[in-house]
């Protein structure tokens, strides 16, 4: 990692996407920097990139040309399994509609990112308790997603990407599909978990009172970042 | 272990729709195991026979006969080195439908050259002994009630007594196990020498000769010494070895094994699409939540693997239900009340059940396994 406190360096990065033999231009050259602990908003119109963006960062896509290095390690050029694996170690996702398996308990579905590590049952439950009891939701830890509210799915989902205590956490539009008062709880908690526990978090908003509550906002518009992203 | 949670419960995820499948499959599986049983009744025979034994009939068909003088001269060709005698006696037992196998032997000729029958040595004495002796088998002796020691009536339908009555008495003297699991112990021995002198017509004549030969690698070359032996006599023979007569004999109830093998692969190519189609829906319906174990960190292989263990899990339930269901069944006895010689299911069958279950995960696993290997994250993210 460089020595300057940049955790995310992302330069010229673009993508482009092609449809029905249009070439479109997502992303048009970024450039950005976000320092260890940092509490990043993206704002934007529909369509300007922002989700593009956040994919990138978290390793789900790849840029069709630019350098992307997180925690020093340059993921624009990892091979699909190792990008596999780089999430799995260092990239929590928290989705607008929770993507919580149905099937399981709340518990179960905050496990899965542990199934990936050597960590034997015992101490996989531990870190499940400790997550949940960071949502407040221990009491619940038994219960189905259907079983819980919206907001109470959403907390579930942060226990589950903060689960593995990974390097950075993405968060693509987390109130979007909550009413006032869950989404400011959920925004508490991610302020709680910037503040407290010096998560550096990215998080894709509509919501300017969502936005609000981050450290810093940026806003993308035509694949272009205004603003400086930089420093 | 550590993923069958997460297999088990995705497999749960409609359990009304799980359950009909697993039903299916275990009725394929059911039918795989109690079919195999009944084909092995027809043709398990032909491969219990003695590969160390001709049997010498008439050229024509086997109802016609041959003098029981054939014996001493088929005796000393070369090659051989034991003879008996044998004739189908086709009676009933207290009621027409209870038809069973009774062969007119020579005792010591049974004794000899069916090693594969187990009977006492009190037993063996007393039906050498007995002139009117026969010896059962012990699945024939269980269905009608028999113990030693009892009088078996039989009704003649070919063979009258000279007194003109087709009723026949046997004491019942014995009653003999198989070595092997599939050994015929449906049939019922009696003395040769008391039939020929208590039977109306045909003294001397017999039904066919049992041979054991020193060299089995010569079977072709002494049955043919045999037939020539005989050749442009009145009663000409056709000899062949004991395998390709059981053979020749189950081929002439049909070939059952073809028939039961076309029922089976209706039966699997229609569990395959049952199946198949279920995980296919299963994996369609999650395709977002395929995309969110990939988002986690979940590589291509393991969601691959997850997919097929569900598939293999489903059919192995089923597959497994349907198998040891069969098996009770076959453990209760023939549909026909003890009319097959054997009825079991075999070691082979049960093996090959278990093959064809673990192909069955297989193949209706493989393609949804690979469109969930395929699944693009960003794509099936935006399609939730």
């Amino acid at each position: 990692m460089a020595d300057d406190g940049v955790l995310v360096r992302v330069r010229d990065v673009h993508k482009e996407y092609r449809r029905g033999g249009e070439r479109i231009d997502v992303l048009q050259g970024v450039d950005l920097d976000i320092p260890r602990g940092d509490f990043l908003v993206l704002m934007g119109p529909s369509g300007s990139g922002k989700t593009t963006l956040l994919n990138l960062l978290g390793g789900l896509d790849v840029p069709s040309r630019g350098a992307i290095e997180v925690a020093g390690e340059r993921i624009d050029r990892m091979s699909h399994g190792d990008l596999a694996r780089w999430r799995a170690r260092h990239v929590g996702f928290v989705f607008q509609l929770y993507n919580l398996l149905p099937v399981l308990t709340a518990e179960r579905n905050v496990e899965l990112p542990l199934l990936l590590t050597g960590l034997p049952r015992s101490e996989r439950s531990r870190h499940v308790a400790a997550a949940l009891a960071v949502v407040g939701l221990v009491g619940r830890a038994k219960h189905y997603p259907r079983q819980l509210s919206g907001g109470q799915e959403q907390r579930v989902g942060i226990a589950r990407a903060i689960v593995t205590d990974p390097t950075l956490l993405l968060c693509d539009e987390p109130t979007g599909d909550l009413d006032r008062k869950s989404g400011d709880e959920i925004l508490d908690l991610l302020e709680a978990l910037n503040a407290r526990y010096g998560k550096t978090i990215v998080m894709v908003t509509h919501d300017p009172h969502a936005a609000a509550r981050a450290r810093r906002r940026l806003v993308l518009d035509k694949g272009l970042l205004s603003g400086d992203g930089i420093g | 272990m550590r993923y069958f949670s997460l297999v088990w419960r995705s497999l749960l995820r409609k359990k009304t729709r799980t359950i009909f499948t697993v039903l299916s499959i275990l009725v394929a599986f059911l039918l795989f195991g109690y079919l195999g049983a009944i084909r092995q009744a027809f043709e398990g025979g032909v491969e219990l026979t003695g590969a160390d034994r001709l049997l010498t009939l008439h050229r024509v068909s086997l109802i016609q006969l041959l003098p029981v003088s054939y014996k001493s001269r088929i005796e000393s060709i070369s090659g051989v080195k034991e003879v008996t005698c044998s004739t189908w006696f086709g009676g009933t037992y207290q009621d027409p439908k209870n038809f069973f196998p009774q062969i007119v032997s020579e005792p010591q000729g049974v004794l000899d050259l069916y090693p594969e029958y187990r009977l006492p040595e009190e037993q063996k004495v007393a039906w050498l002994a007995n002139r009117m002796g026969a010896i059962a088998g012990r699945q024939i002796a269980t269905k009608y009630g028999w113990k030693v020691g009892d009088r078996i009536p039989i009704q003649a339908t070919i063979w009258r007594k000279k007194d003109g009555t087709a009723d026949w008495q046997f004491d019942l003297v014995g009653i003999y196990d198989g070595v092997e699991k599939g050994t015929d112990t449906t049939q019922f021995f009696f003395h040769y020498d008391y039939f020929d002198e208590t039977r109306m017509f045909a003294q001397g004549m017999v039904g066919w000769f049992v041979e054991r030969i020193a060299d089995p690698g010569r079977a072709a070359e002494i049955a043919r010494d045999i037939d020539d032996t005989f050749a442009n006599s009145r009663y000409e023979t056709k000899t062949t070895t004991e395998k390709a007569f059981a053979q020749g004999f189950a081929n002439q109830v049909g070939s059952i094994g073809a028939i039961l093998r076309s029922v089976l692969l209706a039966v699997f190519f229609t569990i395959l699409l049952v199946a198949g189609n279920t995980m296919a829906q299963s994996v369609r319906e999650r395709t977002g939540e395929l995309a969110v174990l990939k988002t986690l960190g979940f590589s291509d292989g393991k969601v691959l693997g997850l997919v097929m263990a569900e598939s293999l899990l489903l059919s192995g339930i089923g597959g497994s239900l349907g198998l040891g269901l069969a098996w009770l069944l076959i453990q209760r006895g023939d549909p026909t009340g003890g009319a097959l010689p054997i009825f079991f299911l075999p070691m082979r069958d049960l093996v090959r059940g278990v093959g064809l279950v673990a192909a069955l995960g297989v193949a209706t696993g493989v393609p949804p396994a690979i469109v969930a290997l395929r699944l693009r994250i960003v794509e099936a993210l935006r399609r939730v």
